[in-house]
């Protein structure tokens, strides 16, 4: 059976605070919620490709973050780990209605 | 209440300096109008002559830039000239039809150029030598010309002289008595300056009185009295100044040479001041900055309502700046039949010094070759010293380094800005200053006609040692910006930044959001710089500090309670075993530190175990002071000697939560066996027979250092006080995760024990970190009381998998 994305609510958006992740869990996917100080809200898997540091918990710079652990930067927009490191994180698509912003994920019920 | 409109005329040297004095008393108190003919910023007049030299641009010679007017909210109108003062009504009236109101009003309109009224003077090419504009016009005529003539032989005619020779001219200088700077230098000194500017390519016409200027349209020369004539492509007219008097006058304020003021520079008419070059004060106006500035003190204090002695008047040195020659003048120069003199004249190195003597007293000085006496004398003759005090010091000093050991504390070593060696000497220490840059910033030494940049060199070599290298540049903090920690440091403190955001923005960082690097470092700096205004930037925080408590490889978190001097109790034993259970923390540790850790806590829990533990954090995650673990002391051991224990917790109590560069870790062991390894801490205080030696700058990590003695004390009172004394030293001077081992082995630990060997710098020392202290609070507390806090950083999202 092929996997249907499905839309769930995270949060208010004036509940995030700005420039830092918020951790949320959705059934046992864990992700890394940021809003920027740019306005845009964007979700990535909390998991660094390195060893696996919380992304949520790292420190913020325009649109990168710096992994806590061992302080790699990573491109939060597309999830891409900066030179001299390699990798990248998975993204999940952000939408936000009002005040709520929504994350997509595939549809964990099916899974 | 509205604040009183102040106007200043004039946007120049003397007039802005008081200004600078004004808001340093009061910056409240004003509101500031500013007019100025020139379309300048306030500039540095005097280097002119420099960059007519090419030694500096005209950029460089800012003093005060656009942004120091918008930060002190000066209004300000360049290129606009005030044409009339309306005493009646208060007002000022512009060449743009402007109207401007003023409760006080400042003149500072400075001098003009005096032009002889010569026939020809108003031909092209007939050149003054005052401004911006000035100096351009001269430049433009060297690109076009090749002969130059300067009607002038003293001070500014010499230096705008060889300013031509740079610019390929070739130079003739006219000068009206026999020898040059006549006004400054006997017959002995002028003769050794005129061979030493033949030498760099000068031509001089001595005992020439110019008559008049030739030429059709342009100048192409000059006329003398003696029928004689020369040839020139321009001429630069340098004969002297005259006050800028004018407005003054056809505003019916009372004028004689100057604008007649009194001793705190009030006119005849009320609320009008004046102040620099165009006042006239005791029957005598002024050409230099140095009184002109003691004058700007004054009249800032007068106009803010504080009492002071008034000025009394000054007496002017002076110093010709052309590289290669060094001339110095000051107080009185002619000798009567009274005077006695002190003469040295040496033909061959082509030096001379002349010091004029007058019942014993010295009254003046004339220095060739060898000037570096010269602010000390003008010191001497301004106190009216005996010749007794000016033989003592010069026995005293032979090289400049010497001289700078063996100067007062009060003696001026920038003559400009009247500031002393004490001054200097305090600013590098309390600031941590390393470079004459730096020195200029805090203290304006060297901030006008340069000449003791080398003096305040010698001064901060004298005063750090080997941390001085005039050559070197430091490493910008981060690629985000090409600044120093130190420069950094100084525009937080001198433009009062006050957030992480506010220094990237107002320093210009190439990355506007900062990197990973340099935040948590501006953040420290801001709250070391003003404890008590600072507010945390908690996004420039690693993860550790931000969430208080220590992140592990699982992204589960630590928590380590204080337990000052690792002491601890069977309550509080049980409480944290308690706690462990009822949350299943899975592991319980004995840190190195002497503490409990409790480890591979999620972080939603961290609240409720600080909660239910209610105790104070450990700071074990921070780059603050740690623990102070202590050894049983003497009232256990059979070796002790002191309290080791009581003097652990004392000092932990004292300086727990203390942000500091790098983290701080502290041991007191009660003998030399040393139990608590004291030797390789920050500070480590080893107790012995009637006192204490502590040691500082140890590290048991990954660079290995054994800690050097600071010093040996007999009170426990006085290992808190080095104790807060060295930290707070450590705290403002190093960088940012530089540990006190690396901090210590690179300013020398010679160095910070002659700081920390005043009794004055560490009372200041303390008086800084007691402010420092008086507002740390307890971070888990403040978590609790915080709910708002609580929900940001510690609450995660959960959605099941049915949630839509
Ligand atoms: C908990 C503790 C180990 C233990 O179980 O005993 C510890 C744990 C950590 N140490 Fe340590 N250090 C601990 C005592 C020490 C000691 C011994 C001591 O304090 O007497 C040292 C050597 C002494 C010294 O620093 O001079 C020590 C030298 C370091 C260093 C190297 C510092 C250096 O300047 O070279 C680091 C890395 C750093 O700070 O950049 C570090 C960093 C760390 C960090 C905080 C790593 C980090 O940044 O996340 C560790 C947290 C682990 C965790 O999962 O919680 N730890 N660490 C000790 C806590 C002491 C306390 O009660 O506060
Ligand atoms: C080439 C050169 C070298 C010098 N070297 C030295 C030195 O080595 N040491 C030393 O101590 N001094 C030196 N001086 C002298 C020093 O620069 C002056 O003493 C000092 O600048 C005087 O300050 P002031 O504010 O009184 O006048 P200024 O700096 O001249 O400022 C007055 C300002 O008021 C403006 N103004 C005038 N009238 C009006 C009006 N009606 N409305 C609006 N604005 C007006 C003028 O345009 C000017 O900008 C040097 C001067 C020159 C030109
Ligand atoms: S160092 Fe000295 S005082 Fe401390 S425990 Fe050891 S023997 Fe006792
Ligand atoms: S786990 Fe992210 S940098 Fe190492």
């Amino acid at each position: 059976m092929g996997k249907t994305k499905t839309s769930i609510f995270a949060a208010k958006l004036s509940e995030l605070p700005e420039n830092l992740g918020k951790t949320v869990m959705i059934g046992e996917v864990n992700i890394a919620l940021f809003r920027l100080s740019n306005g845009k809200v964007y979700a990535l898997r909390n998991r660094c490709p390195h060893r696996g540091g919380v992304l949520a918990e790292g420190m913020i710079s325009g649109e990168y973050v710096f992994c806590p652990m061992h302080n790699w930067k990573i491109s939060i927009p597309d999830g891409v780990v900066q030179a001299p490191d390699e990798g990248c994180v998975e993204t999940f698509p952000v939408e936000i209605k009002n005040d709520n912003v929504y994350i997509t994920v595939d549809d964990i019920t099916n899974e | 209440m509205p604040k009183q409109k102040l106007v200043l005329i004039g946007n120049g040297m003397a007039g802005i300096r008081c200004l600078e004095e004004i808001l340093k008393i009061d910056p409240d108190r004003f509101d500031v109008t500013v007019f100025g003919s020139e379309p300048y910023p306030n500039y540095n007049r005097i280097q002119l002559s420099k960059v007519l030299q090419g030694d500096t641009s005209i950029e460089d010679i800012t003093l005060n830039s656009w942004s120091w007017y918008e930060e002190n909210h000066i209004r300000l109108y360049p290129g606009e000239t005030v044409l009339k003062i309306d005493k009646e009504k208060h007002l000022v009236k512009t060449d743009k039809e402007r109207v401007a109101p003023y409760d006080k009003l400042i003149i500072a309109t400075g001098s003009n150029p005096l032009v002889l009224p010569l026939p020809g003077v108003k031909k092209k090419g007939v050149i003054t030598f005052r401004n911006i504009s000035d100096c351009q016009k001269i430049i433009d005529y060297s690109k076009k010309t090749k002969r130059a003539v300067v009607i002038g032989g003293g001070l500014l005619g010499l230096e705008s002289a060889r300013g031509l020779l740079n610019l390929g001219l070739d130079v003739k200088v006219v000068h009206i008595s026999a020898h040059l700077m006549n006004r400054q230098l006997d017959a002995t000194a002028a003769h050794l300056l005129q061979l030493q500017l033949e030498k760099q390519g000068m031509a001089f016409l001595l005992n020439k009185r110019t008559v008049a200027i030739t030429g059709d349209e342009y100048a192409d020369g000059l006329k003398f009295d003696d029928g004689e004539e020369v040839k020139a492509d321009f001429v630069v007219m340098a004969v002297g100044i005259r006050a800028n008097k004018k407005l003054a006058e056809q505003s019916g304020i009372p004028t004689h040479r100057g604008i007649i003021v009194n001793d705190y520079m009030e006119t005849d008419v009320p609320d009008i001041y004046a102040v620099g070059e165009c006042a006239e004060h005791r029957e005598k106006t002024y050409g230099l900055v140095a009184p002109l500035y003691q004058q700007g003190k004054v009249l800032a204090k007068h106009i803010c309502g504080e009492q002071s002695e008034g000025y009394t008047g000054s007496i002017v040195s002076a110093k010709l700046k052309v590289s290669g020659v060094d001339v110095f003048s000051a107080g009185q120069i002619t000798e009567k039949e009274t005077t006695k003199t002190i003469k040295a004249y040496d033909g061959w190195s082509m030096t001379y010094r002349n010091i004029l003597v007058e019942d014993g007293k010295i009254r003046g000085a004339i220095l060739f070759g060898d000037t570096h006496e010269g602010n000390h004398l003008s010191g001497l003759i301004g106190k009216q010293a005996s010749v007794e005090e000016y033989m003592r010091a010069e026995q005293a000093a032979e090289s400049e380094t010497d001289l700078v050991a063996a100067m007062p504390d009060d003696e001026i070593v920038c003559g400009c800005n009247g500031v002393t060696k004490e001054t200097i000497v305090q600013a590098i220490k309390e600031k941590g200053l390393t470079t004459v840059a730096q020195v200029r910033a805090c203290t304006n030494a060297s901030r006008s006609c340069g000449t003791c940049r080398s003096l305040v060199a010698e001064l901060l070599k004298h005063t750090i040692g080997d941390k001085f290298d005039s050559s070197k540049r430091e490493e910008p903090i981060c690629s985000c910006t090409t600044l120093t920690r130190d420069e950094v440091v100084s525009a937080i403190r001198d433009q009062g930044l006050t957030s992480v955001r506010e220094v990237m923005n107002a320093l210009d960082w190439k990355n506007k959001n900062g990197c990973s690097k340099c935040r948590p470092a501006l953040n420290y700096y801001l709250n070391m710089v003003n404890p008590i205004r600072f507010q945390d930037d908690r996004e420039s925080r690693f993860v550790n500090e931000r969430m208080h408590a220590n992140i592990q490889i699982n992204g589960t978190y630590s928590v380590v309670p204080r337990m000052y001097g690792g002491v601890t109790s069977s309550d509080e034993l049980r409480k944290i075993a308690d706690v462990a259970d009822k949350y299943h923390v899975p592991m319980i540790k004995l840190t190195g530190g002497q503490r409990i850790d409790l480890l591979g806590v999620d972080k939603e829990t961290l609240p409720e175990i600080w909660k239910d533990l209610d105790m104070r954090s450990g700071f074990a995650y921070a780059k603050s002071v740690r623990t102070v673990k202590t050894c049983v002391g003497k009232e256990f051991c059979r070796f002790g000697t002191q309290d080791a224990i009581g003097m652990g917790i004392q000092l932990e109590k004292k300086f727990e939560g203390l942000y500091t560069p790098h983290k701080v870790k502290m041991g007191v062991s009660a003998c030399p066996r040393s139990c608590v390894e004291t030797r390789v801490k920050d500070i480590g205080v080893i107790g012995v027979q009637g006192g204490w030696e502590i040691y500082v700058g140890g590290n048991g990590g990954t660079k290995l250092r054994k800690a050097d003695l600071l010093c040996k004390v007999k009170e426990s009172g006085e290992v808190l006080e080095y104790a807060g004394a060295f930290l707070q030293y450590y705290r403002e001077n190093a960088k940012y995760l530089e540990r006190t081992s690396a901090w210590v082995e690179r300013v020398g630990i010679k160095h910070v024990r002659e700081v920390l060997a005043k009794k004055e710098n560490r009372d200041q020392f303390n008086q800084r970190m007691d402010e420092a202290l008086s507002v740390i609070k307890d971070p888990w507390h403040e978590v609790l009381h915080d709910k708002k806090t609580q929900e940001e950083l510690y609450r995660k999202v959960k959605v099941g998998a049915d949630t839509k």
